[in-house]
């Protein structure tokens, strides 16, 4: 990427912002849409996003790249965005899986317990457990270390288990 | 990852399989230009204390407000 465009975008150029943000709307979409499991809503978040990267140019160092930064925030607002929706409006209807018939009956008491965890926990098992991305990749994300992910990812295993435990349902 | 820690993945996956390529369908860029033409107009601290004091002082001194008027 230039370091021209960067140095632009962080003395606050218009044009700089809108070539960053065609350059990398898919990107921060892709990413959002993984962690809040619905596209209308990712969408939203990711303008939303975005918003906060342009009020937030003039932090940008554009020495670092904008792909990590632009992560973070996306995770930030992904994050907001979980902590204050209703547990069932996080599940896009289109998007319910049909599950194998095994586990049909499971499946929205697993949903259920799942959208019942913290926000913070709630992502990194999202990113760990079912996406099954690197932990330093979701680390950066979060802007916490590896260790700290890994001991987010056991709180929420253990939740879980419990969560469904009083469900009735063997894990 | 034990058997058990496995068949919590599986239990997971099962209720909410990964995003297969979940690529941007449209350009969001109308949608951002839009959050611009929103933005509220944002009043500064600085403005605030002024028109405090300004109110302030005509409930202090009633005949400061035909002078303050005047210059308005």
């Amino acid at each position: 990427m230039e370091p021209e465009l960067l140095e632009r975008f962080a003395r606050g150029d218009l044009e700089a912002f809108e070539a960053l943000f065609r350059q990398f709307q898919g990107l921060v979409f892709s990413w959002i849409v993984r962690i809040v499991r619905d596209r209308g809503v990712a969408e939203d978040l990711t303008v939303e996003a975005f918003w906060r990267i342009h009020k937030a140019h003039a932090r940008f160092d554009p020495r670092r790249g904008f792909e990590p930064w632009a992560r973070r925030i996306a995770t930030n607002a992904a994050l907001d965005h979980l902590r204050t929706a209703k547990p069932e409006a996080t599940l896009d209807p289109e998007r319910v899986p049909a599950p194998p018939a095994v586990s049909r009956e499971i499946s929205p008491a697993v949903c259920s317990a799942f959208q019942q965890l913290p926000a913070k926990l709630q992502v990194v098992a999202t990113l760990a457990l079912i996406e099954e991305l690197p932990y330093a990749e979701i680390a950066d994300a979060l802007g916490i270390s590896v260790p700290a992910v890994k001991m987010r990812e056991f709180r929420a295993v253990r939740l879980l288990r419990e969560k469904l435990k009083k469900m009735g349902i063997e894990s | 990852m034990n058997d058990h820690d496995h068949k919590l993945r599986q239990l997971l996956k099962d209720a909410l399989p990964p995003e297969q390529a979940p690529d941007l369908a449209r350009d969001l860029w109308p949608q951002m230009l839009r959050r611009f033409d929103h933005q509220p107009s944002r009043v500064s601290a600085w403005d605030w204390a002024v028109a405090a004091f300004l109110a302030a002082g005509c409930l202090l001194v009633p005949e400061l407000l035909p002078v303050l008027l005047y210059h308005l």
